[in-house]
């Protein structure tokens, strides 16, 4: 009989990975909320005290705190929909038959910008936009933009590296996607009309969706953690124009050195996320 | 006629695709082998007598050879401990029925999806207070929380992959089900082992934000090294490229390796 074992041996599987989790996972976030609840500067220790929701009170109601999420999640509506779109062309591209060795080619150099080191990425970006020896003003004709200095070019910036970064990812996943429609449905779809927009729409789409889903999530979730490359690139400046959730929780507890208002902050995007963990298990891991 | 332009039109815009992808490498390579005049003409010179400098200078004089070695360890040491505990993890949500199995999948999804901002936090303060800053131990333990739910997952799946006619043989035989899964299951989940440890190795190497919060001198690792060549006003382009090339080469090897499962990977098995 199937999955019928002693508590015990599950235990002694199971345990050290629970226990384990349960230490750096867990316990770091009940000492968060216990921080979240006092008044706790960095430089000022002996002044440590409980001082209720109060901190929770201050992030509801600053406005540097709702500025930053917005601001997340208006990267996320601006880079997303080019991901999706560059990427979903990408994939059409590779799905289409012949030239074996260049698409090889194409699909290897797709796994680069996934893999580089988030903070490499912003280094690169301090290097290629730069104003005066940049290569990005130079490819553009020699064209004299301020890319790090200006809030609205920075943030247009921050969006090119993340799109850079991430339409790969978006491509192979429709690819992916793609892959799995049955070749005689396909062919037979193109048999009967010549659009290939009907086909995507009626044939590809469906075999797309679980795809653009797993996408849209995992993106929302990745740009609430943004913070390597953009740190490194603009440091969340100039004034507050690329200053991420990430990036302002790591100002407010490791240059503000305010620990329990940070912490509040932590608590909250913590809360969004959980929700949004949520809907990620209801979609996907239903079988589970 | 049509076939022939729509060939030249599907190679060009392949063209353009490794060129996107490709040139922001170029672009470091070429700065990290600059002397800093060359690296601060204005327009860029894309033709000029490379040196490797910067190269000698990082490793040996700005002790980047030092970082690489602490990443190393750290990720190896995490990628370890993330396969021991989370090998029998796996086995046991692949093959056991148990209460609070749901649970426990959810806890390790929501896992992935917490910024590390939030536990970089309560991190600092403990790790300051138990003396634990610029330990390579603490961000071996740290890195945990995104390893092991990354290892648990994947070799789940491969787990779930394997028929279980084969544990039924060995078990009527007398074997313990530790014996099963050392003995006849791990050895045919080997490849999604290694994807997972790929994974888990890339994941920590590349990480930042705890290495620069966490980690002084002792224990700095390499990214946390090329930040700290940011400060200051004339900053040495040439060496940051050099630094950077050194510690995105050996990524790109492992994702090149696991190109294949590198999707299934990201999405946590959501898309195959």
């Amino acid at each position: 009989m199937r999955g019928q074992v002693p508590r015990k041996t599950i235990l002694s599987f199971i345990g050290p990975a629970v226990l384990g989790l349960a230490i750096v996972g867990i316990a770091p976030l009940l000492y968060a909320i216990w921080t979240s609840l006092h008044f706790y500067n960095l430089t000022q220790l002996r002044r440590v005290e409980f001082i209720g929701l109060q901190n929770y009170w201050d992030v509801l109601t600053d406005d540097a705190f709702w500025q930053a999420m917005s601001r997340t999640f208006f990267l996320l509506g601006t880079a997303l929909p080019l991901q999706i779109a560059l990427g979903l062309g990408i994939a059409l591209v590779l799905h289409q038959p012949g030239l074996t060795i260049l698409k090889t080619l194409a699909r290897l150099s797709l796994v680069l910008p996934m893999a580089t080191t988030y903070a490499v990425v912003g280094l690169l970006g301090q290097v290629m936009f730069n104003q005066k020896f940049g290569v990005v003003n130079q490819l553009m004709g020699g064209a004299d933009i301020n890319w790090i200095g200006d809030p609205q070019n920075a943030f247009m910036m921050i969006i090119f590296w993340d799109v850079w970064q991430w339409t790969p990812f978006v491509a192979l996943v429709l690819l992916a996607g793609l892959t799995m429609v049955p070749g005689e449905i396909e062919e037979a779809a193109r048999l009967e009309t010549k659009s290939k927009w009907t086909v995507l729409r009626y044939v590809q789409l469906p075999f797309l969706l679980p795809g653009l889903v797993a996408v849209l999530i995992l993106r929302t979730a990745d740009t609430l953690k943004l913070f390597d490359m953009v740190f490194t690139l603009t440091r969340g400046g100039p004034g507050a124009s690329t200053e991420f959730i990430s990036l302002l929780i790591q100002r407010v507890g490791f240059r503000a050195f305010d620990q329990g208002l940070a912490s509040a902050q932590a608590i909250i995007l913590l809360i969004v996320t959980i929700v949004l963990a949520q809907i990620y298990i209801r979609v996907f891991y239903k079988e589970v | 006629m049509t076939s022939t332009r729509s060939l030249w039109s599907q190679i060009a815009l392949l063209a353009i695709i490794i060129a996107i992808c490709v040139f922001p490498f170029y672009w470091m390579v070429t700065t990290s082998l600059k002397t800093q005049v060359v690296a601060l003409e204005a327009p860029p010179v894309w033709l000029f007598e490379p040196t490797l400098n910067n190269y000698r200078e990082a490793l040996f004089e700005d002790g980047v050879l030092r970082t690489l070695m602490n990443s190393l360890i750290i990720a190896v040491c995490t990628t370890l401990l993330a396969l021991i505990l989370g090998v029998p993890a796996a086995f046991a949500l692949a093959r056991f029925e148990f209460r609070g199995k749901k649970d426990l999948w959810f806890w390790f999804i929501t896992n992935r999806m917490v910024s590390p901002i939030v536990l970089a936090l309560p991190f600092f303060l403990i790790a300051r207070n138990l003396g634990l800053l610029d330990k390579h131990i603490t961000l071996i333990l740290i890195y945990l929380t995104f390893n092991l739910p990354i290892v648990i997952w994947i070799v789940t799946d491969q787990f779930r992959g394997i028929p279980y006619d084969l544990d039924e043989a060995a078990r009527l035989e007398g074997a313990s089900q530790f014996t099963i899964m050392r003995k006849i299951c791990l050895p045919l989940a080997m490849p999604g082992v290694a994807v997972s440890a790929i994974f888990s190795f890339i994941f920590s190497w590349n990480e930042l934000m705890f290495g620069l919060v966490l980690t002084r001198s002792e224990a700095k690792t390499a990214p946390a090294m090329a930040v700290s060549f940011m400060e200051g006003y004339n900053l040495p382009y040439g060496k940051i490229m050099a630094t950077s090339t050194l510690i995105v080469i050996p990524v790109l090897i492992f994702a090149l390796i696991a190109s294949k499962q590198l999707v299934r990977g990201l999405t946590m098995g959501a898309v195959k």
